[in-house]
């Protein structure tokens, strides 16, 4: 008697914790049903907007896997939204960036650029130099980025991209954090003049004065270094750039600012 | 058999006199502008610009509405330079042509034109200095424009900045394959393929319509691209409007009158005009050069132009396949059975592999996509076209659908030139073609390889 009774109690607890489990299980089905109808992974978002740039530029702007498809999560907007705008009017030559970026108004491109320079994602660690590359190179490179070269008149490349080489703001992006593949690839289309700024091209005046041993060097120990932690692009240029040096770019590097 | 020298004699003389007289016929034909005393009387009704009792303010402003009307400014254009300068590269099967430019500069545009010599370009299709335009200028169409809009558009055109260029514009003589740039070629094309002419006015038809008709088949050029090219490079007439695909740049511009391949006929006016004026409408949005029409032209037209173009090309689609009940009903059945062939087993598993994989998450597991930001591939007519032009195109290269003010914020697709071959393009294309009650014909990687090929990355 015990037992059965004890069977009863057991299949009437059992039974209120099918149904529950039913309504439980069916609630949640029709709330996925409904999501997915919507959209399960659909937000009315930029990182919906800018699926087309994250394909390759990777996930949330952390650049792409082969090298070539540079980071764009926290670098300034201004230097992105002049990038958008250099391939839209032909200062820079990349024919699926142009065809992607030429049915989109300024304002768009402006809201894509800030999206991504809010993005602030830690780096991965910096790679180690390649094989065979010689200490004398990397010095060289240091001391072109560091120091410039006053005997052809080449100003340092932390002038004007921040004495931590991360950037300033609004429209100079940090040289940190980029593949070596990248920075040589940039590098020598600015040498032949594919990749250019709004005029007067400061950048192109820089790049004409070096050779590509020059490039070389800067662009590998620039590879090689680690973004410093926490870092953000500079507020503004610690000097002001003096005469004859102007950017067309970023012309608020040659203002005295308060 | 030996003939006798008189023979001879006669023989030279008969083809120099049909080669005489089949030249002057072509260079009277090309200079009919010499013998017009006055421009043909217009349809005032069509024009835009009516000249009576209008300030020069006001007339000017209807200028610049048909420079939009004509989307003058895109092709008259190169990335990057001044607004008109012209430079723009426009390759054809004969070779390259550079449009020129068209700023009031008195050295490198239209500086010293005058009226008169603007309406001898936009009639005749010839320049002040008497040289005859290569048809890349559509002169075919702009032909029909009235003498009111076209000095109208002359005046606005005066008001732009001058703007030189660095280097003269190559002129197609230059750029042109041999012989076609030559004045003898475009003479003869021109004798075989263009008369100057007027829009003649339906009076059965309502003003709307006729306004409609006079800005497709001249301003608006619709059937420059909508409209098969002939070897020549000729299109069959101002109004054929049955779809064509464009050389060299590899689009199909699909047929405004069939039901299958736009389906005008079963949308309001208002829809058509929305598809225009926003670049999409709950039935279709525009992708590769239509999307550059929109953006830089149709966007900005006025209201009732843009319902007036929307009436003639409904009604013409309508005239087209009256009976489209049936017309629907016929269509499953031959599709496939014109396809001849099935895909094979291995090329649907691939094609669904793909479609999981980098589809769906946007189109989603039933092609359905998501309403206002991607479109739907189940029953798409663009997915659906015989031509799957515009389908690689949109797979290899992705794209942005045009900003406008309706549409300021729109989702893109990412090109997939670099992540996937020529079968796997070929595979996943076949399958939405085979999915959701789609059918059309399979996809083969020679056809994605063709377009990849041509236009590279």
């Amino acid at each position: 008697m015990y037992f059965v009774s004890f069977f009863s109690i057991k299949t009437k607890y059992f039974k209120r914790s099918v149904s529950l489990t039913w309504l439980f299980a069916s609630v949640t089905l029709l709330l996925s049903q409904v999501a997915l109808g919507q959209g399960s992974s659909f937000k009315d978002d930029m990182a919906e907007r800018t699926r087309a740039c994250t394909a390759c530029h990777g996930e949330q702007g952390k650049a792409g896997p082969d090298g070539y498809y540079p980071r764009l999560a926290g670098k300034p907007a201004g230097y992105l939204y002049n990038q958008l705008k250099n391939f839209q009017e032909g200062r820079r030559h990349y024919s699926l960036m142009t065809r992607l970026v030429d049915p989109l108004s300024e304002a768009y491109l402006q809201e894509m650029a800030n999206y991504f320079a809010n993005l602030k994602l830690a780096y991965p660690p910096a790679a180690s130099p390649p094989e065979r590359v010689s200490h004398r190179l990397l010095n060289e490179g240091q001391k072109l980025a560091l120091e410039g070269d006053s005997t052809r008149n080449v100003p340092a490349c932390s002038t004007c991209h921040g004495a931590q080489l991360t950037g300033i703001q609004p429209n100079v992006p940090g040289l940190l954090g980029l593949p070596l593949d990248y920075l040589n690839a940039q590098l020598g289309a600015w040498q032949t003049h594919q990749r250019k700024a709004a005029a007067p091209d400061c950048m192109s005046d820089v790049v004409q004065r070096l050779t590509s041993e020059d490039l070389v060097a800067v662009a590998t120990w620039l590879s090689t270094q680690n973004v410093p932690p926490a870092a953000l692009p500079a507020k503004q240029i610690s000097v002001p750039l003096k005469a004859p040096w102007r950017c067309g770019s970023a012309p608020e590097l040659s203002k005295a600012q308060p | 058999m030996i003939f006798p020298p008189r023979f001879w004699r006669y023989f030279a003389l008969f083809w120099i006199t049909v080669g005489g007289l089949l030249g002057m016929a072509i260079g009277l034909d090309n200079h009919r502008d010499l013998f017009e005393t006055q421009a043909p009387a217009s349809s005032a009704s069509t024009s835009t610009a009516t000249a009576a009792g209008q300030s020069d303010n006001v007339l000017i402003e209807q200028g610049h509405q048909l420079l939009r009307l004509g989307n003058c400014m895109s092709c008259h254009t190169e990335r990057g330079q001044a607004a008109g300068a012209g430079g723009r590269a426009f390759e054809t099967p004969f070779g390259k042509v550079y449009s020129s430019n068209i700023t009031p500069d008195s050295q490198h545009g239209l500086g010293t034109w005058n009226a008169n010599d603007f309406w001898r370009a936009l009639h005749h299709g010839k320049s002040k200095d008497g040289r005859l335009l290569t048809p890349v200028f559509p002169y075919q169409h702009t032909t029909l424009i009235t003498r009111e809009d076209s000095d109208a558009m002359f005046d606005a055109l005066k008001t732009w900045t001058p703007a030189s260029n660095d280097k003269p514009i190559d002129k197609p003589s230059k750029t042109l394959t041999w012989p076609y740039g030559t004045p003898v070629a475009i003479a003869v094309w021109r004798s075989l393929f263009f008369s100057p002419g007027v829009y003649e006015n339906h009076p059965q038809k309502s003003p709307e319509w006729n306004r409609g008709a006079y800005i497709a088949q001249g301003l608006g050029h619709c059937a420059a691209c909508h409209s098969e090219r002939n070897e020549w490079g000729a299109i069959q007439s101002v109004n054929d409007f049955s779809g064509g695909r464009m050389p060299v740049i590899n689009w199909y511009a699909p047929s405004l009158t069939s039901l299958k391949e736009t389906g005008l006929s079963q949308q309001t006016a208002q829809d058509i005009a929305q598809l225009l004026q926003s670049g999409k409408n709950d039935q279709a949005s525009t992708i590769g050069p239509m999307a550059e029409v929109v953006q830089h032209s149709t966007q900005h037209w006025r209201d009732n132009d843009l319902l007036a173009v929307a009436t003639y090309l409904k009604d013409l689609a309508q005239q087209a396949s009256p009976s489209a009940v049936t017309t629907t009903a016929t269509k499953p059945a031959d599709t496939r059975a014109s396809a001849g062939l099935s895909p094979s087993a291995k090329v649907l598993s691939l094609g669904t592999k793909i479609y999981d994989d980098h589809c769906a998450q946007c189109h989603r597991s039933q092609g359905q996509g998501v309403p206002g930001a991607y479109p739907a591939l189940a029953q798409n007519r663009a997915v659906l076209l015989n031509d799957p032009t515009n389908l690689v195109q949109s797979v290899l290269y992705g794209g942005y659908p045009v900003v406008t003010a309706h549409n300021p914020r729109p989702f893109g697709m990412p090109p997939y030139i670099l992540t996937l071959d020529d079968r796997e393009i070929a595979a996943v294309l076949t399958h939405l073609r085979s999915q959701w009650g789609n059918q059309a014909a399979e996809v083969t990687p020679l056809q994605v390889n063709r377009i990849r090929s041509l236009q590279g990355p």
